[in-house]
């Protein structure tokens, strides 16, 4: 398995009137073909921006200040709006958030999927791209495709509508797709479908995957590998196997002691105390300093460089550096 | 929609009825007469009879209103005072095509401009074009329609001589005065435009139509524009009666034989059924540029038009 | 990264306040200081400030130190253009143009204000009243806006200016008994948005009384949109007052006003245009500066738009 997609050092300052935003820092991680990957981290941690900016599709006060992200050989942040157009989509999709508000409101479903086709199919004929769109309805689990094809988004619930953000992002057979919290805005109950949904069709096909999420439960049910993110950091990455059984940063630690446990009947919900690190003026030592139990003086001071804790496991510690005697390491 | 539709127009009915009562039995107590104090008060008595009877002015103020009402039913809005043995309502008519004229083409110039600049402003926020824009909006709302026709026609028609300055003779007249009239509405559209697409381009389905890989241009005219477009619809309610008020004070600053002129001209000379007439007739026509905008509105908006269709 | 900086020393286990764990960088401010400081920032609206308090002060202390009174005339100075003695130049009597200028202006500015107010007092009660009491009452009150809602208000405004003599008082009611109708309606709608909103629901489970509630919760949210109202209502005023004169419906000569000014300019505009001009430029930068203030205000107030 070869990497398909590989992100160095990237940074990505977002200005605004207040100052400047440093919502992603030096973040490193790449992603194996046909694996999915999940980037976990609490809301702020620049997870969203991260993945807007390999999109090429970050708000206009948003630029990619470092880094490079390699894509088949490539590095797409050298590319130009025209050249990145031809990537979107066809290689590289996305799947929003909330289908509430990602799909547009006065497009018929089919004319929106269609779009994505009609922008890098160019030689396929309209009845094409027609029984295409109405192929993919069916293939995301929609029944009566053809009459979904007329209707217009408003006029379906919301797990629907990610089925059709789903399809429109695999129109184009894209070889890595993006999903950013495809199941935040979704009841309970249809989570569970469109996750299964997804991992269905990535068997099918062979998509790499790149999952968003905050929520530990759709990792263990998804991911082969795990991405922390804190801070605009990423403090670890590792095995989904490894992360769950032997965690090596604070912050993982914390996350992973905040799932609800249904044995441990009458302990009270557990949750790291504190706030995230404000982005406009960011801590200079180890992001979640400020919040962890174990903090040393290094901590407050200096950036915790990676330090191997297993096979592929990675993690930014002090705390693993062999000085730190007072640690538990 | 029909039902709705219905009820609506049974509103203007009411109101409408409620307008002309009001206005009728205001006419009725106002202090000038539209006769000449001097001419009337050497008439016979018998000829003052005659004018009074002439007018239907000399029976009881009840008998007068239920009078008015019937034969308003019928399409007669009784006889000038001032345009001697003339029907109102032939009055009025006579007097519609100039201000249909001016006012339409004010609506078209408004709303091509405004759309551009519009669309442009929120494209390239905070840009040279966005600044423009904004200001441009800020001076055509706050500048006086009359002031902007009084310098139009001194800079353009008087100064440099390019275009008539007033009358009604060629269509070439009509141009200063649309001119004058859009301002506002170039104003009103821009800036309801530009709200509108910033508030659109931040949504998360342009996010999602730039993930496609579509091009800038086909983001900014099938999503962007498409979606910011449709509730510009509803500033033209606004639109119709800044036109109207403006129409007052333009038509005679170009001397266009207008119904704003017509206006003004009788509420000077007291020619209370013309006063009447034109009353009912911009609150009517009002009251229904609002239904239809709100009709339209619905039509284009396939989010309203099923929910009204799911009411029904 | 330097790695001779980090000494062993550093490995022990720090303190952490326990305020650092909540760090903001933003303090926490209350929303008058909030709306001024984000005003403060809006360089058209505080230079639009500036400019309407020099407006304001020069039409109440100009005619008083004005050589000359508005109405005195001086028939060797007629037409007269700008000079040194006359700023604006003087009109077809040889009146002084700067102080005619600055009178109409007090007087626009008297009106529009007069007129603002009563909106704003009989508005807020209507909008209130209805909003508050709920039920029959409010559906009687919301039928008759709807009905005057659907009149152009400018009809009404002439059909009163026709009833009554014209002057400064008929002009005022004039403009109030439709201007009205908007404040009404906005105070209204916010009432009932607050009405159901979490906190107020949980001021009532908290005991508060009815009018704790009205004088805590209610007003002080419903004061930002009645400001900014207020300052969309004044130059709205300031443009029906000049309208109505102009048109010859409102006030005229001898008396002062804004717009009887520019209407006798006009009679005169093709050979002495500053009659016109200087009379429109204040007119003009009045109205400017209202709505760049007010759109200034409704920024800064909008909770909604906070960010």
């Amino acid at each position: 398995m070869g990497k398909i997609l590989e992100v160095s050092n990237l940074t990505i300052h977002i200005k605004t009137h207040k100052g400047t935003v440093q919502a992603v820092r030096d973040v490193n991680f790449y992603l194996n073909e046909q694996e999915t990957l999940a980037v976990v981290g609490e809301s702020g941690s620049g997870k969203s921006i991260t993945m807007k900016g390999i999109m090429g599709i970050l708000p206009k006060n948003g630029k990619v200040t470092e880094g490079t992200v390699m894509y088949n050989g490539k590095d797409l942040t050298k590319y130009t709006e025209r050249e990145m157009q031809t990537i979107r989509g066809s290689e590289i999709a996305m799947v929003f958030q909330d289908p509430m508000t990602s799909l547009n409101p006065t497009m018929r479903i089919g004319k929106q999927i269609e779009e994505m086709l009609k922008a890098h199919k160019m030689d396929m004929t309209a009845e094409q791209r027609k029984a295409r769109a109405i192929e993919l309805l069916s293939l995301v689990g929609i029944s009566n495709p053809e009459q979904r094809y007329k209707q217009y988004p408003h006029q379906l619930s919301g797990g629907m509508r990610q089925r059709v953000v789903i399809a429109i992002a695999l129109a184009c057979d894209p070889k890595v797709l993006i999903a950013d919290e495809p199941t935040t805005a979704l009841d309970v109950t249809i989570q569970a479908q469109i996750l299964d949904l997804m991992r269905d069709l990535q068997k099918k096909t062979k998509t790499s995957i790149i999952i968003i999420t905050h929520n530990l439960g759709v990792v263990a049910n998804i991911a082969d590998r795990v991405a922390v993110m804190y801070g605009g950091k990423l403090v670890e990455t590792g095995d989904v196997y490894e992360i769950f059984k032997n965690p090596c940063h604070e912050y993982t630690k914390g996350l992973l002691a905040s799932i609800p446990k249904a044995h441990e009947k009458g302990n009270r919900l557990r949750a790291i105390p504190g706030t995230p690190p404000d982005l406009m003026d960011p801590p200079k030592g180890c992001p979640f300093a400020a919040r962890c139990n174990e903090t040393m003086v290094v901590c407050q001071q200096f950036m915790p460089e990676y330090s191997d804790c297993g096979s592929d496991h990675k993690s930014a510690c002090w705390l693993l550096d062999p000085r730190a005697k007072g640690g538990k390491a | 929609m029909v039902k709705y539709v219905l009820k609506r127009l049974g509103y203007i009915l009411v109101t409408l009825w409620i307008i002309i009562t009001c206005t009728f039995f205001l006419m009725k107590n106002l202090p000038g007469t539209p006769f000449d104090a001097e001419r009337f008060s050497i008439m016979t008595p018998a000829q003052q009879e005659k004018v009074l009877e002439m007018y239907g002015l000399n029976d009881p103020v009840p008998v007068q209103y239920v009078k008015y009402i019937g034969n308003m039913l019928r399409g007669d809005l009784g006889t000038s005072f001032t345009y001697v043995n003339q029907d109102v309502a032939k009055v009025i008519g006579s007097r519609l095509g100039p201000s249909a004229l001016i006012g339409l083409q004010a609506v078209l110039i408004g709303l091509a401009l405004g759309l551009i600049l519009g669309v442009l402003a929120a494209w390239k926020h905070n840009s040279g074009i966005d600044y423009f824009t904004m200001i441009l909006a800020v001076l055509g709302v706050s500048m006086p329609n009359f002031v902007a026709a009084a310098l139009l026609q001194y800079f353009i028609g008087l100064k440099w001589g390019v275009l008539p300055i007033a009358f009604w003779t060629s269509w070439s007249c009509s141009i200063l005065p649309s001119i004058a009239l859009s301002f506002s509405a170039t104003a009103q559209v821009a800036r309801f435009m530009r709200t509108e697409m910033l508030d659109v381009l931040d949504q998360d389905y342009i996010v999602t139509a730039r993930a496609k890989g579509i091009s800038q241009a086909k983001v900014l005219m099938k999503h962007a524009v498409k979606n910011s477009i449709i509730p510009v619809v509803t500033v033209l309610g606004p639109i119709v009666v800044n036109l109207l008020t403006g129409s007052l004070a333009v038509e005679n600053i170009f001397s266009i034989p207008g119904i704003g002129s017509l206006f003004v001209d009788c509420i000077k000379a007291n020619d209370y059924p013309v006063i009447m007439g034109i009353t009912i007739f911009y609150a009517a026509f009002y009251m229904l540029i609002v239904l239809l905008v709100d009709v339209v509105y619905s039509l284009i908006d396939p989010r309203i038009r099923l929910a009204r269709g799911k009411e029904n | 990264m330097n790695n001779e900086m980090i000494k062993d020393s550093m490995f022990v286990k720090a303190e952490v306040a326990a305020d650092e764990k909540e760090h903001i960088a933003a303090p926490a401010s209350g929303m008058i200081t909030d709306a001024w400081a984000r005003l403060r920032k809006n360089k058209a609206a505080v230079v639009s400030l500036f400019i309407l308090i020099a407006i304001i002060l020069l039409a109440i202390l100009a005619p008083i130190f004005s050589k000359y009174d508005f109405a005195f005339t001086d028939y060797s100075n007629v037409y007269s253009t700008p000079t040194k003695g006359h700023i604006f130049g003087c009109d077809q009597f040889g009146r002084d143009l700067w102080t005619r200028v600055w009178m109409g202006t007090r007087i626009s500015l008297m009106i529009a204000l007069v007129a603002a107010v009563l909106d704003l007092v009989v508005g807020v009660l209507y909008g209130a009243v209805s909003a508050l009491l709920g039920g029959r009452v409010d559906a009687i009150m919301q039928r008759i806006i709807e009905i005057l809602v659907g009149i152009p208000s400018l009809i009404i405004v002439i059909l009163f200016l026709m009833a009554f003599p014209a002057g400064v008082g008929t002009i005022i009611a004039a403009l109030s008994i439709t201007g009205w109708v908007n404040m009404a309606r906005l105070v209204r709608a916010e009432i009932l948005k607050l009405k159901n909103q979490e906190f107020v629901m949980a001021s009532h489970v908290l005991g508060s009384n009815n009018l704790y509630i009205i004088m805590k919760d209610l007003i002080p949210n419903t004061v930002g949109i009645i400001v900014i109202q207020v300052m969309f209502t004044i130059p709205s005023a300031i443009f029906t007052e000049a309208f109505l004169s102009f048109i010859g419906i409102g006030l005229a000569e001898p008396q002062a006003s804004l717009g009887v000014l520019i209407n006798g300019g006009y009679q005169v505009l093709q050979n002495y245009p500053h009659v016109l001009i200087c009379p429109a430029i204040v007119i003009v930068l009045i109205m400017v500066c209202f709505s760049i203030l007010g759109d200034g205000l409704r920024d800064a107030l909008d909770p909604q738009m906070r960010k």
